[in-house]
């Protein structure tokens, strides 16, 4: 059976969810079809404007992965494609594709846009959530990947009536196809992936917010607002033109609300709201902002830290849930009307309100699932399990990201990673039978030749050639300096054009090419293939941009943008003149993993490398494994946890590529990705090519709060399971747990995510054993996110009483007795409590110190590791080849671990998979002789990349010992910081070396060297 | 004589953020003047203040620097690198009266309008403030 396996992968659904398993799977070795239904792949993240809780730019941390995604050799692109079918089993599907008339043509659209302006018919744009229009036919969003228009059959003036046929015309590519049809094609797979997001919360199903109203909008509207690309160029302005000043969110509109069906907490809207309020406040500082919330749901790394922030930077929290929008039937104003907490009823008007939309589960996964025979959950979720939650029902197809319920993106981006370790390890077998390695011929051997420059100018249709007079610029090109060839091409990057630039190296004997065109971004490596297919290095070719940066931003001067073009060419040609070709290394790699940590995230990661067919060491500080789980008795669901633990336990410890190390810690690490060298405290050398650092985190000891230590009766929840093990005392009539003790405070200002929902746990838990005990939930906001709101749901209905106080009014605990401040009633009250119960945050080892020296990863705040980027990139370190996962990178679920923990593994695979390391090119390198040691280099690469080597010099009749940088390449990411910063010019950064920069400089002021003048007529006189 | 004075004006965009916002204005088709000429680099912590001395000494009467926004470093931290060497610039700068001619601009890869409008501005402030005392064959 297992030879009938396929190398292949169905990634289904194009968000960030299903990128990043696409691209940790075609990384590996495995060939992946990534299908979307829509034109371009990006999903609901290129909506957004920023990302929480950092505000970085959405566009800029994606676009990137969105390019990489479309460029990767292993990667299939299915856009605008429908599933239609999907059949077989594990390791041998056929996944049935709808592949939707676009009506233009993929292999000639060059999404130049001109279409566009000739198009009469307008359409509302779902991209910019109908705030604006586009044009029938259009591309969802400028950075859409691929950039292929697509018409919109239904609104198309051709298409329904047969007249117009404006872009036809206005298409000089000829990419326009009236007739193309739909098409199904079958994709044969090993394994599927389902990750289709979710839909926004429609909220004209709730009449209440009125939501037609011009001055109510959804959250989604708003942050398209936002988005200085969106409709309103990043104004807050509404469609009446006005430009609102008091803004009111509320939240869980579509949320929290069991009467439509939707109990659960959308996880995301409190934080997203937070953001909006503070992007505002940076478009605009006065503006007069108010979120309206029954909790705060700031549970996440860095959350509470931020709306901390954002209620410093003077956003209005008001604890309450609006039933509704009220319009003033005279003015058309609206209002929102409130309870306080107090109890009274307010009334307040705004500007514009803002529903804070939830998320539900999008159409597609029902159709899929139930093609597939997928089990889904009562809401419409893919139904996954604590243990295993990226694995659906159906063996062979698992799923990720908001598909399984609300969550936000570094639990979707986890997720995602997670499922490509489940699918790889399923296909381990067959990793690399589907893949093709490109070969290109030999290169022309490169002594130091005097450049022998091609310029090729395009006109890109009339994109270039209506502003710019490229024959101009052609012949212009022809005198400079080391140009023996200049022509122009209509399309440069039409496959014909490849050939003929092919052709014009091998007959010019070329050594450098320059391409005239559009952005590097996109087209560099294109062009960099053609110079690689005629035998020239990659790196002696340059782009000159000359049309995102001339022809397009200066339409209305042709005059002064054929100078810029010109001078654009000459700093392009200058530049090259110097270039020189550089090649990737290829470095021997161990094929082995080193595992920090024996709890279930170290237990999972150290199972999904070995089942990924590498061997894996397992340190644990303990003498056995399990870590905090061991502490726990009962899962959220009810499991017993020492039956998930014996479990996994016994997989490890029968696994033959896993070596577990127990009652022992590092006592040193050496080495870079691909080959680190180790050694424990207790003697054992190691050596592996990927580490993953999964320490975990354990239950705060909060002495000194509330009394805990003071009273024997005042105990933490873990210690509360414990007793709950053998029954709570018979005289035990009223439990008071006290939330956030010791969290959310100055020492420890972080929420620990997991204690509401523990707490929900346990009170549950002894309402049901004894139902007459009352039972207090003291708590400063509930954060029972996503699905777990169920739990505070039953609580509530099992008689849970619940009391909310504020950090400034805390609960006071005395012998048998706790007095807390009742909002409703102005006053203290008090209670009998026979058992006070403290969820107190979790903490991380104080080990962690010495292990982030040891690999030389860094603390975050409050000591738990800092990832590479909190939202696309979870489970990486800055520095090549070591991960992170569980509760080591922050406090977290048992499911969220081990979902981590196989994000872990997967992108530990994406090394391991491979045959040999590659370095980049275009990396730095330290001349020796010009180092002094200062070690500047080092702080200032933040990937660890240069390292002080002890060297030994020897001047004149003097030896002495001293200190000299080395770059590791395989770390190098080529930024050239390090080279800047040199203060003995010793680093050289590579194709961005001083000599080309100062070059480039100079040709820009029109300054020819007068090497440059020599060479030219040198050259000019061969090419004559 | 002012009112002719053209500037010419060399910009640094490292590749992810700025180089990519400037292609985000040419796809909006957003119109700005065409005095600047980019040089792209990967990370603006690669550029050296030799570079911009080169430029000032090539008689250039501007210099306009532009990477990630601080937090959105493609490489983590380069703009960090970039600000510290950028702002000693304009301090020895100061002593050439040429510190108003460089500046330090964060735009990211969504900020097309704001591209536009970064270099507009600069454009006019330099056309204020006339050629470089060095740029003395400019009449």
């Amino acid at each position: 059976m297992a030879g009938d396996k396929i190398g292949a992968t169905a990634v289904i659904g194009g968000g960030i969810a299903g990128i990043q398993s696409a691209l940790d799977l075609a990384d590996s070795g495995i060939k992946v079809y990534l299908v979307e239904s829509g034109p371009s792949i990006g999903g609901k993240m290129s909506q957004l404007d920023k990302t929480f809780p950092t505000m970085d730019c959405a566009m800029c941390t994606l676009s990137p992965k969105l390019v990489d995604a479309e460029r990767h050799p292993n990667i299939e692109l299915m856009t605008y494609c429908d599933v239609v079918g999907i059949s077989g089993e594990e390791g041998n599907f056929t996944v049935t594709i709808n592949k939707k008339a676009r009506y233009v043509d993929e292999d000639k659209c060059i999404g130049c846009e001109i279409c566009f302006a000739k198009c009469p018919v307008k359409v509302p744009d779902e991209y910019n959530e109908l705030l604006g229009k586009h044009k029938a036919i259009y591309l969802p969003f400028p950075q859409a990947v691929p950039k292929i228009a697509v018409i919109d059959a239904e609104r198309c003036l051709y298409l329904t009536k047969g007249k117009c046929g404006n872009c036809a015309k206005a298409c000089e590519a000829g990419a326009i196809d009236y007739e193309q049809k739909d098409k199904q094609v079958d994709i044969p797979v090993g394994a599927i992936i389902l990750t289709t997001g979710f839909k926004p919360f429609d909220a004209a199903k709730l009449e209440q917010y009125h939501v037609e109203h011009t001055k109510v909008i959804t959250s989604m509207q708003f942050e398209r607002m936002l988005s200085s690309s969106g409709p309103t160029g990043g104004h807050i302005e509404l469609m009446d033109g006005s430009r609102p000043n008091r803004i009111a969110w509320i939240q869980c509109v579509g949320s929290r609300n069991p009467e439509i069906g939707n109990p659960y907490c959308s996880a995301v809207c409190c934080m997203y709201s937070t953001k909006e309020a503070m992007v505002a406040k940076e478009h605009e500082p006065d503006l007069d902002m108010t979120i309206f919330a029954i909790d705060v749901r700031a549970f996440g790394k860095g959350f509470e830290e931020f709306y901390q922030r954002a209620k410093t930077a003077g956003v209005r929290y008001i604890r309450s849930r609006p039933n509704g929008v009220d319009i003033d039937p005279v003015t058309d104003n609206v209002y929102i009307k409130y309870e306080s907490e107090e109890g009274t009823i307010e009334r307040e008007e705004f500007d514009v309100i803002v529903l804070s939309i939830g998320l539900t589960p999008s159409e597609d996964t029902k159709k899929i699932a139930e093609m597939a025979g997928i089990e889904l959950d009562e809401f419409g979720n893919v139904k996954t399990d604590l243990t295993n939650p990226v694995e659906t029902s159906v063996p062979g197809i698992f799923a990720s990201g908001t598909i399984q319920g609300p969550k936000d993106i570094p639990d979707t981006v986890a997720d995602a990673s997670g499922a490509a370790a489940k699918a790889g390890s399923m296909l381990a077998g067959v990793r690399g039978t589907l893949v093709t390695k490109k070969e290109y011929p030999d290169e022309t051997p490169f002594n130091g030749d005097k450049p022998r420059i091609g310029v090729v100018v395009c006109r890109c249709g009339i994109n270039i050639g209506n502003v710019v007079d490229v024959p101009e610029v052609v012949e212009y090109a022809d005198t400079l300096p080391g140009v023996v060839i200049s022509k122009e091409e209509v399309y440069a990057c039409s496959g014909d054009s490849h050939e003929r630039i092919g052709e014009m190296i091998k007959e010019h004997n070329l050594n450098r090419v320059v391409v005239a065109s559009c952005t590097p971004r996109t087209h560099e490596p294109l062009f960099q293939e053609t110079c690689r297919n005629a035998g020239l290095n990659p790196f002696f070719f340059e782009l000159a941009n000359i049309r995102e940066h001339c022809s397009w931003v200066h339409q209305n001067e042709p005059e002064k943008a054929t100078v810029k073009a010109k001078d654009t060419v000459r700093i392009a040609v200058a530049k090259s003149s110097l270039a020189e070709p550089l090649y990737t290394q290829e470095l021997a790699l161990t094929k082995s993993a080193l595992v920090v940590g024996g709890g279930i995230a170290g237990m999972t990661a150290a199972l999904d490398i070995a089942n990924n067919g590498f061997d894996v060491a397992l340190v644990e500080m303990e003498p056995e494994l399990g870590g905090m789980l061991r502490n726990i008795k009962k899962l959220n669901t009810g499991q017993k946890a020492s039956d998930v633990l014996s479990e996994i336990v016994a997989k490890v410890e029968a696994n033959p590529k896993v070596n577990v190390y127990v009652g022992t810690t590092l006592e040193s690490v050496a080495g870079a990705v691909g080959n680190f060298r180790a050694t424990l405290k207790d003697g054992t050398e190691l050596e592996f090519g990927t580490a993953i650092i999964a320490t975990g985190a354990h239950e705060f000891e909060p002495k000194g709060y509330f009394s805990y230590g003071k009273y024997e009766n005042v105990v933490t929840q873990l210690r509360l399971e414990e007793m709950l093990e053998s029954g709570l005392d018979a005289n035990t009539n009223t439990v008071v747990m006290i939330q956030c003790a010791g969290g959310r405070n100055d020492e420890r200002p972080y929420c620990s995510r997991v204690c509401c929902i523990n707490a929900m746990k346990n009170a549950i838990r002894i309402k049901e054993e004894s139902p007459d005990t009352h039972i207090y939930v003291l708590y400063r906001d509930i954060r029972t996110y996503s699905v777990w709101e169920e739990l505070y749901i039953k609580a509530r209905e099992l008689g849970v009483f619940f009391m909310r106080y504020t950090e400034d009014r805390e609960p006071e605990v005395g012998d048998g007795v706790v007095n807390v401040f009742d909002h409703l009633l102005g006053r203290d009250v008090e209670i009998q409590a026979d058992l006070v119960v403290l969820s107190a945050p979790m903490e991380t080892p104080e080990s962690n110190t010495e292990l982030s020296e040891h690999f030389k990863v860094p603390l975050g705040s409050n000591n738990f590791f800092l990832e590479a980027h909190i939202k696309l990139r979870p489970v990486d370190f800055a520095t090549d080849g070591i991960f992170l996962c569980g509760t080591a990178q922050s406090p977290k679920l048992i499911d969220e671990s081990v979902a981590q923990a196989s994000a872990a593994a997967s992108r530990a695979c994406t090394i391991l998979t491979r045959d040999t390391l590659e370095t980049m090119g275009n990396i730095s390198v330290v001349d020796p002789e010009r180092c002094i040691g200062c070690g500047t280099c080092v702080t200032v690469c933040p990937y660890e990349a240069p390292t002080m080597q002890d060297a030994t010099v020897t001047v004149e009749e003097i030896t002495y010992t001293t200190k000299k940088s080395e770059i590791n390449p395989t770390l190098c990411k080529g930024c050239g910081s390090c080279a800047s910063g040199c203060p003995a010019n010793a680093i050289t950064a590579r194709h961005f070396t001083v000599g080309m920069m100062l070059k480039s400089v100079r040709a820009f002021a029109d300054i020819t060297d007068v090497a440059d003048a020599r060479e030219g007529t040198a050259a000019g006189e061969t090419a004559a | 004589m002012t009112e002719e004075f053209e500037p010419s004006i060399l910009a640094f965009c490292c590749n992810w953020c700025s180089y990519a916002g400037a292609d985000l204005a040419g796809v909006s088709r957003i119109q700005y003047p065409t005095n600047i000429r980019i040089i792209r680099v990967m990370c603006s912590g690669r550029i050296e203040p030799a570079f911009i001395f080169e430029a000032f000494k090539d008689k250039v009467d501007g210099v306009l620097i532009m990477g990630c926004h601080i937090g959105d470093c493609h490489y983590l931290e380069g703009n960090v690198n970039a600000e510290v060497r950028v702002n000693n610039t304009i301090e020895a700068l100061k002593h050439l009266g040429l510190d108003d001619r460089l500046r330090l601009e964060w735009v990211s890869a969504s900020e097309g309008a704001r591209f536009a409008e970064v270099v507009s501005n600069f454009t006019e402030d330099i056309r204020k403030i006339g050629p470089s005392p060095l740029n003395t064959d400019t009449t």
